[in-house]
């Protein structure tokens, strides 16, 4: 911890130490090290700071309102990107309502109501873990067999996307609710259980409320996972040609990330050109969801 | 982004009394209250119903795909060619590949990874942390598909093939790798921070008292006492890694052939599955049900991965 460094460095500046490890810091193998260190660091920037800059060159010649307002064509001078802008929104906006209630649901009785020992608990617990650990392509491929037991022939369809991307982020909202959940100090609880609260007041009135700001945050997070996520609906055969607005649940769609890989596919220049400015869109999108989240977090978080 | 995920055996909790010993005192049944609970309860076991359906969806066709292929022949046929006339179904080429992948990935993110975690954990000023560590974590939010782009069109097409001449078609394993590697640095890097955070510091201070400086404690000390956290952060990259499709179903190519090299094109499992289910396969025929066996395969690997951690994190962990 850096702690350590200051209170060394703070030695130095008053009374001078008996030992006051400065020659070792300055050893020429512990100012190799610390290079390394750095030009770790800054390999994993150069690197975003890179990709960002190669995009953005790449697709500054399609940065246009046609982007916006353009179904996908032929040729990449007609070309946009509004259908897959509607089928994001519509398959994220799906994906919110299915998935948050039930994973605050789950956080909410593993974390306030099971009992921790037992078994069954445990197990789900365990389970919780690995789930988040499954590749996403798996998921597609769970939703493209439960589709097919149920009957449905056209998987492309918006509630179809929303179940699988529902599947992948529930684990990640259950362990971050949970997460909040445990930040909320027991003294709550406990004062509210000894006003009367019934356990389930408890955690509507008291215990839920307090831990709204770190659940926005994760729910945030996972669905901005979720956003970017396209090998699960690729499964489910959301690569097609959408000359439509998705307009419902069972409407056909496509989404931005599935765009973007449709026209990186394509052999023509001026595609790679529209895929490059389709992920700038996407990171813009991306990087603003996040940034809410890390606000949401710092201004609005209690700490006890 | 990727401090949300937790891992098996991460940092301990802290443990809180039981918050609701009221059972004892409860006068007239509560049935509203108990419908609540059997709700939640119903939500929570979703999540195990979730897991039983992968196993059921993966399993029912397979079971249908091993009836007509062997499974020695599938698991070590060295010929994958599902949809020819004469076709054959050994998995060794998509496995090679997904192995070449994987291991770039991880020769990238393995080292840069730990060092930015060190370097965040061990040497940083606390407001440096605060800036870099987001940083850090849009890396980890940047969509996969874009990524597939960047290993694609920039790493493939500029840097191999125009700046270094490398002989290498339109896709290798190698940039695949490269990009994932990347990828998997903010995962490698947070969860390895996480646990070298939680080294007490009278740890440190007392390797400071002995005449250490701080790469010597960070190296001795620290390292070895945050092993299993970092150990689990490996494992979580390797099995991200391995899981990993959109970006080698971009760059690494869709041919699926034993990858010799590095700058061969080749596809791995992951591709494989996004490559098929692009093509209409009708449900029931053999290559509709190919498609879950590899997933099988697939989430088999990773789960043997999970387990191997969760194992290895329990007999390593050092508690504090």
């Amino acid at each position: 911890m850096s702690t350590v460094g200051g209170a060394i460095s703070g030695a130095i500046r008053g009374v001078r130490p008996i030992a006051s490890g400065r020659n070792g810091e300055h050893r020429p193998g512990a100012l190799a090290f610390l290079i390394l260190l750095w030009f770790a660091l800054a390999v994993a920037f150069g690197v975003l700071v890179t990709l960002v800059v190669t995009i953005i060159i790449e697709g500054q010649g399609q940065f246009t309102l046609r982007l916006f307002t353009e179904f996908p064509a032929s040729s990449p001078d007609r070309a946009g990107a509004r259908p897959a802008i509607l089928g994001s929104i519509w398959v994220i906006g799906t994906t919110a309502v299915m998935t948050i209630p039930l994973g605050v649901a789950a956080a909410v009785h593993l974390e306030e109501f099971a009992d921790k020992k037992h078994w069954f608990n445990r197990l789900v617990e365990l389970n919780v873990q690995n789930l988040a650990a499954v590749p996403s392509i798996v998921y597609g491929l769970l939703a493209l067999a439960f589709l097919t037991m149920m009957g449905v022939r056209d998987k492309n369809i918006v509630i179809a996307g929303a179940l699988a991307l529902s599947l992948l982020i529930l684990p990640v909202i259950i362990i971050a609710t949970r997460e909040a959940l445990r930040a909320v100090p027991a003294e709550i609880r406990q004062g509210s259980l000894a006003l009367g609260a019934t356990p389930w007041q408890t955690v509507w009135r008291q215990t839920l409320p307090s831990s709204i700001p770190g659940i926005a945050t994760g729910a945030i997070l996972a669905l901005s996972r979720a956003f970017g996520e396209a090998a699960p609906l690729l499964v489910l055969g959301a690569l097609v040609f959408v000359s439509f607005d998705p307009n419902g649940l069972l409407s056909g769609y496509t989404t931005l990330p599935i765009q973007i890989f449709n026209w990186t596919g394509r052999p023509q220049e001026g595609f790679h050109q529209l895929a490059a400015a389709t992920s700038v869109l996407l990171l813009v999108v991306l990087v603003a969801m996040n940034g809410v989240a890390i606000l949401i977090r710092n201004r609005f978080q209690k700490r006890w | 982004m990727t401090s949300t995920v937790s891992i098996p055996g991460g940092p301990a909790q802290p443990v809180r009394p039981d918050p609701h010993p009221v059972s004892a005192f409860q006068g007239r049944p509560r049935y509203g209250e108990m419908a609540i609970r059997l709700g939640l309860r119903l939500a929570a076991v979703l999540t195990i119903a979730t897991t039983i359906g992968i196993l059921i969806a993966l399993a029912i066709p397979s079971i249908g795909f091993f009836a007509e292929v062997p499974v020695l022949e599938f698991l070590f046929g060295t010929r994958w060619a599902p949809r020819f006339a004469d076709s054959s179904f050994g998995v060794i080429p998509l496995v090679t590949a997904t192995a070449w992948t994987t291991v770039i990935a991880l020769l990238v993110a393995v080292p840069f990874g730990l060092g930015a975690a060190i370097l965040l954990a061990e040497y940083a000023h606390p407001k440096l942390r605060r800036v870099l560590k987001p940083v850090l974590e849009v890396l980890a939010g940047v969509p996969t598909v874009v990524y597939g782009f960047f290993a694609l069109q920039f790493v493939q097409g500029t840097v191999l093939r125009e700046w270094l001449q490398l002989p290498t078609g339109a896709f290798s394993v190698l940039a695949a790798g490269l990009v994932m590697g990347v990828m998997i640095i903010p995962t490698i890097a947070s969860i390895s921070e996480d646990s070298m955070s939680a080294v007490p510091n009278a740890l440190r201070q007392g390797s400071a008292a002995l005449g250490a400086n701080r790469m010597q404690t960070t190296l001795r000390v620290v390292f070895p006492a945050a092993l299993s956290g970092i150990v689990a952060a490996i494992v979580l990259g390797i099995s991200r890694a391995v899981g990993e499709t959109m970006i080698v179903a971009i760059a690494a190519g869709n041919q699926a052939r034993i990858v010799a090299g590095p700058l061969e094109q080749g596809q791995t499992m992951t591709g494989f599955i996004a490559n098929a289910a692009l093509g209409d396969s009708r449900v029931g025929s053999i290559e509709y049900d190919t498609l879950f066996a590899v997933g099988l395969l697939l989430f088999a690997i990773t789960l043997l991965i999970n387990f191997l951690s969760i194992r290895f994190v329990r007999r390593f962990r050092e508690a504090y």
